[in-house]
């Protein structure tokens, strides 16, 4: 028997209204997507008989039509025969807003999604996709049975009992769940691979703390694999002394980040942090400079992350070819403190009696804000030691995470709002294209109160080369081109301390136990990805 | 008797629509949202979010969604979670076997072991086992389960290798293996709700029985020339428990809402681990059921304690 433990305890298998990692990963043994994402960010096909590409015409010029061919032969774990039909049937129940999918950005831009015949499906967007993968792909696009769920869609969603117990077909199939608890998976003898998978059962258990998971994966070895085990550095290398078990990891594209404001967070009423207003100090380019380069990421990713991450002055982090390898040269990257100060002194911010910088009667004073988080605030020590070096005031401000990530518009505490002049958290692209997240900087993705600060540039940042090139990444076909307007893209948002990027984190962090054999991590797609090839050494 | 139950009954009903309101209301106001969990999550943007709002009703005012709850509520609807998307009910009848052999049995066994020692070490007071007792029960008090918890986890887990520390819901027990299977499980978690619960009633029962034995009806009775035992089973003990009644009534509730930290540290399902983690997830629905049919446990043994106290004393009367 498989054991996993995930600390978070799934409680719905049914990943369109997943409420987090846990119900995406426990749903994967039994529900997959057309095609995984590979852990390279390229697409490895499980229904589908292959991948369609540019070059192999599954993929229109215009890149507009997307055509899938489906495996012959697969069926659902009760029998009966999985068709295109399913396909299409899950692509209505994701666009249904009454249902309330919580994947259902990922057919956001659909036009349509027709069965040409029982093997091909054709999905069309309204208007060029740059990334024939949104939809289709890893475990967002998890397909579900027609048959178990045609009834249960819009407003009667909640009600299916498909919900708990999914007919799908990947390797296992649900033998027992227990919501909040555990989920007991036995073999899918209908699987298309017959010599898999290798273990009779599985249990996913869930609930307790990451610290004390890591203990019995790698202490006392009662768990084959443990989820998200990030706790202190110190702490996990004195478990993992323990012997039992190993760490998985891989560098994903989550980046921890500081993000500057460029309005003015102190404006009267309710221009406050609207991009009609300007940031006293950070409008100067070399104010910002000296901000980035008074930062000390390295002991920040060593004493803090250690396997849970790496130091990076990168906003795009993997895939590993679209990587910047300029930023590393820049000044800007650099942790250099007399330089820093210089830049300062240059620009005309003269250290006042009390050691705080000031300029035209205005101080140098930031408030910092991000998340309640032992590490978090840990890491905002770090930072405000290199900037209180500059003679920077700063305030540390913590918000309740539920709080500070909440859409609310009547909340001022919340990330979009920004009523600060720096805030720090990770985020990243969802898949490996990364066009949508850098669309997150363009000018007209501006955050304020017009749009009640739904919008992704929380900056208030605006720059017309930078929106030229994100716009030309949206139609840009040739891979090499699209690296390169990625690359510049990154580096601008650098070079310009836009975003000062930290730590690129790992994920997944979980544990294995050492006899556990057959697991790949895999930054792009649920941890649980290829578990129908997982093995146990006896 | 009757009319005293019917008078208190009645009286409970505006007691527990203040009690829900003012939990509703907490909830409602509470910073947080069901979908923050998302939030946190880029891969689910501001709209979608909203939209999963719409469906499950939060985007109306919580005044209008508290007298919504409250007429499902008297219609025996508790709702459905907003995690799981299933009825309350079948979520707490998976978690209250669990909770049962776990806090249940914890309670039973600190009241089967703190009874006798509470009224031995007040019989023999300042005796060796007085002191031990009396040690005992302070370490016990004053130790949080948290600290104990880990600290079992730590020797008979991790050092000993003796007991897992992960309770396996999915175990049936049906012969002597899985029973002592069970056993293996259970016992740390029951061990340590068990040792708080039993030096609390020690120190109780103790002290209440010291108070009665130097009491004049104890020395009647002693005059009389009734032998030790019927002295001290027939009237000590009875006079003496009416405070540990009190104690218990007062307590017994909790067994229901089990015990949260306990739960979370050996992964138990039960009900104290589906509040903690409905609370942080912002399950309204759940917490409130709960909470609610925890506020009527206690107002409804608060009734039990007073009837007890009319069998145990009879100059107490209610008519």
């Amino acid at each position: 028997m498989l054991k996993i433990l995930y600390w978070q305890a799934p409680t719905i298998l049914n990943s369109h209204l997943s409420q987090g990692t846990k119900d995406y990963d426990a749903s994967r043994l039994v529900l997959e997507p057309m095609a995984a994402s590979g852990p390279d960010g390229k697409p490895l096909p499980l229904l589908a008989a292959e991948v369609p590409t540019l070059d192999n015409g599954g993929v229109s010029k215009d890149l507009k039509t997307v055509t899938w061919k489906l495996k012959p032969g697969i069926k659902w774990s009760d029998g009966s025969d999985f068709t295109a039909d399913d396909v299409v049937f899950t692509y209505q129940y994701m666009a249904d807003k009454a249902t309330a999918a919580t994947d259902s950005n990922f057919v956001d831009g659909i036009d349509t999604v027709v069965a040409k015949d029982p093997l091909t499906v054709v999905v069309t967007w309204k208007d060029p996709n740059p990334n024939p993968y949104q939809f289709g792909v890893a475990g967002q696009s998890n397909i579900i049975q027609k048959k178990q769920f045609s009834e249960f869609m819009g407003a009667k969603a909640k009600d299916a009992p498909g919900n708990l117990k999914p007919i799908g077909t990947g390797p296992y199939k649900v033998s027992d769940f227990k919501p909040g608890d555990v989920v007991t998976y036995e073999i899918n003898d209908q699987f298309r691979d017959k010599d898999k998978p290798f273990f009779k059962q599985v249990q996913l258990k869930g609930g307790g703390d990451a610290t004390s998971a890591a203990r019995a994966v790698f202490q006392t070895g009662d768990f084959d694999y443990g989820w998200n085990l990030q706790v202190e550095v110190q702490v996990l290398n004195q478990l993992m002394q323990g012997g039992k078990g190993e760490l998985v990891t891989a560098t994903s594209g989550n980046v921890e980040r500081l993000l500057i404001n460029f309005a003015d967070p102190n404006a009267p009423g309710d221009q406050r942090s609207e991009p009609t207003t300007k940031h006293p100090f950070f409008t100067d380019l070399n104010v910002r400079k000296a901000f980035a380069m008074a930062v000390d990421r390295k002991s920040m990713a060593e004493q803090l992350y250690g396997p849970a991450g790496s130091a990076t002055c990168n906003i795009v982090t993997a895939p590993t070819e679209m990587v910047s390898k300029n930023t590393d040269s820049m000044d800007v990257c650099k942790y250099d403190l007399a330089a820093a100060n210089k830049l300062l002194d240059d620009a005309g911010w003269a250290k006042g009696s009390d050691g705080i910088r000031a300029k035209d009667g205005v101080k140098m004073s930031v408030i910092y804000q991000t998340t309640v988080n032992p590490l978090r605030q840990k890491e905002q020590d770090i930072v405000k030691k290199g900037w209180e070096q500059l003679g920077v005031q700063v305030e540390l401000k913590s918000v309740d995470a539920g709080v500070f990530f909440s859409s609310d518009a009547g909340n001022p505490d919340t990330s979009g709002h920004f009523y600060t002049d720096v805030e720090m958290y990770t985020n990243g692209p969802e898949q490996p294209d990364v066009t949508n997240y850098l669309s997150g900087w363009l000018s007209t993705q501006i955050a304020q109160k017009s749009n009640e600060w739904r919008l992704n540039n929380y900056h208030r940042w605006s720059n017309a080369d930078y929106d030229q090139m994100v716009n030309q990444l949206r139609t840009e076909t040739d891979p090499a081109k699209r690296r390169d307007i990625a690359v510049k893209a990154n580096d601008l948002l650098v070079s310009q301390v836009v975003v000062i990027p930290l730590i690129a984190r790992a994920s997944p962090i979980s544990g294995k136990n050492k006899a556990l054999q057959g697991n790949i991590p895999n930054p792009w797609d649920s941890e649980l990805w290829n578990v129908a090839d997982w093995t146990k050494t006896q | 008797m009757g009319r005293f139950i019917a008078r208190r009954l009645i009286l409970a009903v505006p007691t527990l629509l203040m009690i829900s309101f003012v939990l509703f209301a907490i909830l409602a106001l509470a910073p947080g949202d069901p979908l923050s969990q998302f939030a946190a999550n880029p891969a689910v943007p501001p709209e979608v979010r909203e939209n999963i709002k719409r469906s499950l009703g939060l985007d109306q005012p919580w005044p209008i969604r508290y007298v919504k709850w409250v007429m499902a509520m008297l219609q025996g609807d508790w709702g459905f979670s907003f995690g799981s998307r299933i009825p309350v009910w079948d979520l707490l009848k998976l978690r209250l076997p669990n909770t049962l052999a776990v806090v249940g049995v914890a309670y039973l066994v600190s009241l089967i072991i703190a009874l006798p020692i509470g009224i031995i070490s007040a019989l023999r007071q300042y005796s060796l086992m007085d002191h031990i007792s009396t040690t005992l029960a302070f370490i016990g008090f004053s130790l949080p389960t948290f600290f104990t918890g880990l600290m079992m986890i730590v020797i008979f887990s991790v050092k000993l290798g003796w007991f897992p520390f992960i309770y396996d819901s999915t175990l049936k027990v049906s012969d002597l293996e899985t029973l002592g299977q069970q056993l293996k499980q259970s016992i740390m978690p029951i061990a340590v709700l068990a040792l708080f619960q039993t030096a609390t009633v020690v120190r109780y029962t103790r002290a209440s029985v010291l108070e009665n034995l130097p009491l004049d009806y104890v020395r009647t009775a002693r005059a009389k020339g009734l032998a030790q035992a019927t002295v001290i089973g027939r009237h000590v003990v009875r006079n003496s428990l009416i405070p540990v009644v009190t104690l218990i009534a007062l307590t017994a509730p909790t067994i229901f809402s089990g015990a949260v930290i306990t739960e979370q540290i050996f992964r138990v399902p039960g009900i104290g681990a589906l509040l903690i983690n409905s609370i942080q997830n912002s399950d309204t629905p759940v917490v409130m059921a709960i909470a609610f049919t925890f506020s009527v446990l206690v107002v409804l043994f608060n009734l039990v304690a007073d009837v007890v106290y009319g069998v145990l004393d009879p100059r107490i009367r209610y008519d």
